[in-house]
């Protein structure tokens, strides 16, 4: 198992390397929060935080998209014919993504890739993307990864891990993607320590305060899930805006519309939230979700009993906990995803 | 104001054993440090869930529109005033309402909390307790305490409306009114702006927003069955992230609670991504006060300016 | 890879209006790119995305048969933005078509059964191509015998209305045309869909499929009389409908429980749906 050691000037001046060949996507500070942006040359991420306010997720999936255009004007010869927009598709290195949202772009990778259809934009950009990771070693009070599938120290869709070892950072390749950013970072010195990997990362899951247990959501029958009386209790305070599900990295929903100026338009794909009413509107009218508690009980059914169900993968959250700290009114998927798991 | 919070539970215990009600609205204690979610309760078992304190800031009056029971909800003075604007534009009526008044005393900022304290202790604060009229914050082993007055959200320190213009029984003592000697001293730092000035600023105000709708669906005045955001024929704004499409939603949405709003600060605390778009309700409710001397939800009486027509309007816009 | 959000363009080579009240009209499209019929191949029951540039897409069921070769059918009822768009359109102007999506009737296993359908109003464009597609003397021996009951409010509302009359006459299928009341010349059934189904409808047994496509209260009052005729929920075939927007599987929109309607559907036999819950 190759351990890279570098020490903190060595860092920097690899990722000036790095930005040679990779647009840098990373964590910058601004005001209270963390966000990612892309990255200025000579810019480094920022890995003073614990997570960022929205996820990564819009670096593969922007919250707007343009996907094909035309034109109306019937003067030109290929009016009202749809094409795909152009688009550069320059390589991007996500520097500093946590485990949970690294986790969480590859579960969403699972609906844009199947085996029927193959999502262009978002594949394209997955694709020009290498993803080095930062192990947490201080997660927040909210984080509940080790119960979701993941933890501080996984693995999982990342190219490269990156440890801090207070006086240096260990990095450790984990794909061949991952060996080629080490050459270009000019991070060769294979002196690191795997059991210092191993014993920060038993200090760090020790750590997770929090959990939420999942053994028997699988065996839950479905049907008595959705007719479970808590529903009402539970979706009283919601006020069905979308904040949970755009802050969330693992959820992927979109519309998709069509904008025109004149006589050229888009179409366009924007992120769209199960929460909103609109959502499942029949042009008739009719509303198989019409009421706030079907629609609450859609999106936690939908990432912890019909993910679960459809895909063998455990559930569709990673444990992140941005919409516990997020959410207007408190509503907090740790305890349902307790009840839901306990139900009957 | 902490000890409102027994004489609420008693009143909300007998008006369920008494059947005055179908069922509580109030806060129960969340799980997140400076936070309370919005619950309800159809037993008077269940009146000790019930909890009260600075941080139950939502509006609850956004529970009540169009629900047909008989309803006890705990509202402060801007959450009455709203329930009045409700009684007025026909979304419930008063026979429904028992309402459980709370003289306020504000309600503590949690984001401005959070950044005083991230000024003087780094880490995730654990606890927040009040004792005194102090906020008292533990980060780890530490401790930061905080004038209270200091914490309140900007509409909370500013209000000149504390106490329930409507009410069916008090939970406490009515609070002497403020007096606040200038409440639009920022609105009007923005209204002289130059135009390129204010352009920028609003580019700058909104730059973040994400269209989640947090703010416009914790406001109880916005209860349209479809809003302009949603309807397609004709689609009024786009939908993606158009800097002018965003401007839009949040300037009429603005106008749309002109004359209504009670500046209770549920949309900015509901924001997920912090944007002070009450800036924008302000002015419009500077407007209404300058223009037609109106104050929002203070009278079941009278009606709001935009519903009637009096020969003292102004009329300068006539040229 | 090829883009699934891409229609392929094509040009409205003839408009019928369907119904007495207008709202009703079945578009004829060519295909503008040679090979993308061929691209297109797809098989009765299948739906697709009727792309208008400026307005937005909508699905709608094929009602042409695979056994018609050199355009594709569609019967499109006027309801909200894109359809009304698409009443106002003429002969000669393009637009585009995505698919053929989602699943289509399960024709491998009706092969060598009996085939019941039951169709009201406007639902039944899918099965219009299923007809087709069974009476084509390439596949006519494929199956056993065939049974339609098909109702409308009016003659004036009922779609198709030759064919219906010419299948009405062959002797390799038993068509049962039926209205809501009395109508002057009208010499079939009258009475509700379902009522009918019951009086001619066969016995459901272990070589019998019921399909049954139409709107939700034709389909409330269809289900017990099929279960009476003895049809088990896994021989009666629905066809769902869903508010849609890429009709890929990827946008969450349509999904019911752990299916999706434009890709697990729209198909689906009575004992998915009744193993699903009710947000459909």
């Amino acid at each position: 198992m190759k351990v890279i050691k570098i020490d903190k000037e060595e860092w920097a001046k690899g990722v000036l390397a790095l930005a040679d060949t990779w647009q840098i996507f990373g964590p910058a500070k601004e005001k209270d929060y963390h966000e990612f942006k892309i990255l200025g040359k000579g810019e480094l991420p920022d890995l003073n935080f614990q997570n960022t306010r929205l996820s990564p997720k819009n670096m593969v999936f922007p919250q707007s998209e343009d996907m094909l255009e035309y034109t109306l004007d019937e003067t030109k010869q290929d009016h009202h014919i749809m094409k795909e927009v152009k688009k550069d598709y320059p390589r991007v290195a996500v520097i500093g993504i946590r485990p949970c949202d690294a986790r969480a772009i590859s579960l969403v990778k699972m609906n844009f890739d199947t085996q029927e259809y193959k999502e262009p934009y978002w594949l394209k950009k997955y694709e020009s993307a290498i993803f080095v990771g930062v192990a947490c070693d201080n997660p927040h009070s909210t984080c509940f990864c080790t119960t979701a599938g993941c933890g501080p120290y996984n693995e999982e869709g990342l190219d490269v891990l990156l440890v801090d070892a207070d006086a240096d950072y260990l990095v450790k390749p984990l794909t061949e993607k991952g060996e080629k950013l080490l050459q270009a970072a000019g991070w060769q010195n294979e002196s690191g320590d795997q059991s210092i990997i191993e014993s920060k990362k038993s200090l760090a899951e020790a750590k997770i305060v929090t959990q939420v247990v999942t053994d028997k959501l699988k065996d839950r029958k479905l049907l008595d899930l959705h007719a479970a009386d808590f529903w009402e209790d539970i979706s009283f305070a919601c006020i069905n805006c979308g904040a949970c599900a755009y802050i969330c990295p693992t959820c992927w929903c979109f519309d998709i519309q069509d904008e025109v100026h004149w006589k050229s338009g888009k179409r366009i794909r924007n992120w769209d939230s199960c929460m909103f009413p609109l959502f499942t509107l029949h042009t008739t009218g009719h509303n198989p979700r019409g009421t706030k508690v079907q629609r609450v009980r859609q999106r936690f059914m939908h990432k912890l009993k019909y993910f679960v169900d459809k895909y063998e993968k455990g559930i569709m959250c990673a444990g992140c906990g941005r919409c516990v700290r997020q959410c207007p009114v408190n509503i907090d998927i740790r305890k349902v995803c307790n009840l839901m798991n306990n139900w009957g | 104001m902490l000890e409102y919070i027994n004489k609420i539970r008693e009143i909300a215990e007998r008006a369920l054993r008494e059947k005055k009600v179908d069922m509580v609205i109030g806060f129960r204690k969340g799980t997140m440090p400076m936070m309370n979610e919005p619950c309800f309760i159809k037993n008077p078992d269940q009146v000790e869930s019930l909890v009260w304190d600075s941080n139950c800031g939502i509006n609850l009056a956004n529970y009540l529109t169009d629900r047909t029971e008989k309803i006890a909800v705990i509202a402060k003075g801007c959450d009455s005033r709203s329930i009045v604007t409700h009684i007025t534009e026909n979304k419930i009526k008063r026979d429904q309402l028992f309402i459980i008044g709370v003289p306020c005393k504000g309600m503590i900022d949690k984001r401005k909390v959070a950044s005083e304290t991230a000024l003087r202790n780094k880490g995730e604060i654990d606890k927040v307790t009040e004792v005194s009229g102090k906020v008292i914050v533990n980060v780890d082993e530490t401790e930061t305490s905080f004038d209270r007055t200091d914490v309140l959200q900007q509409n909370c320190a500013l209000c000149i409306h504390r106490n329930p213009v409507i009410y069916d029984e008090l939970a406490g003592d009515l609070v002497e009114e403020q007096k606040v000697a200038d409440r639009y001293e920022d609105v009007r730092k923005i209204e002289s702006m130059s135009l390129d000035e204010k352009q920028n600023y609003f580019k700058e105000l909104l730059s973040s927003c994400i269209r989640c709708y947090a703010c416009k669906n914790a406001c109880p005045l916005c209860y349209c069955p479809t809003c302009f955001v949603d309807e397609a024929k004709p689609q009024w704004l786009g939908k993606g992230q158009e800097p002018v499409d965003i401007q839009t939603f949040h300037f009429l949405r603005a106008y749309h609670c002109a004359g209504r709003c009670t500046d209770c600060g549920a949309c900015e605390r509901a924001c997920p991504v912090g944007i002070n778009m009450r800036i924008l309700t302000r002015k419009l409710e500077k407007d209404s006060l300058e223009q037609f001397g109106w104050e929002s939800g203070l009278s079941l009486e009278k009606r709001p300016p935009l519903d009637t027509w009096n020969s003292e309007d102004p009329d300068d816009f006539i040229k | 890879m090829q883009n699934p959000y891409l229609p392929y363009p094509v040009r409205i080579d003839d408009i019928i209006i369907e119904t007495e009240d207008k709202n009703l009209k079945t578009f004829k499209f060519v295909f503008l790119n040679k090979g993308d019929e061929e691209k297109f191949s797809y098989n009765p029951g299948q739906f697709a995305e009727l792309s208008i540039p400026g307005k937005g897409e909508i699905p709608i069921g094929i009602a042409s048969s695979p056994v018609e070769k050199g355009f594709v059918k569609f019967t499109v009822f006027k309801a909200g933005v894109v359809t009304s768009y698409l009443h106002t359109m003429k002969k000669g102007d393009i637009m585009g078509i995505r698919g053929p999506l989602g699943n289509s009737y399960p024709w491998d296993v009706m092969e060598g059964k009996n085939i019941f359908i039951i169709g009201g109003g406007f639902a039944f464009t899918t099965l219009r191509s299923s007809i087709v597609y069974m009476l084509d003397p390439a596949n006519r021996d494929k199956f056993g015998n065939i049974d339609v009951v098909y109702g409308a409010r009016t003659p004036g509302m009922l779609l198709y209305k030759d064919e219906l009359i010419a299948w009405e006459k062959r002797d390799d299928i038993n068509m049962h045309l039926t209205i809501d009341t009395e109508a002057p010349n009208w010499n079939y059934h009258v009475g509700m869909g379902p009522g009918i189904a019951e009086k001619v409808g066969p016995k459901g047994d272990s070589n019998t499929y019921a399909i049954a496509c139409g709107p939700p209260i034709m389909i409330k009052f269809t289900l017990p009389v099929l279960e009476k005729l003895g049809f088990s929920p896994d021989k009666t075939i629905l066809s769902l409908e869903n508010r849609m927007k890429c009709g890929i599987g990827m946008c969450g929109r349509c999904g019911i429980g752990k299916e999706l309607v434009c890709k697990d559907g729209p198909v689906f036999t009575l004992s998915e749906i009744q193993s699903t819950p009710r947000e459909y």
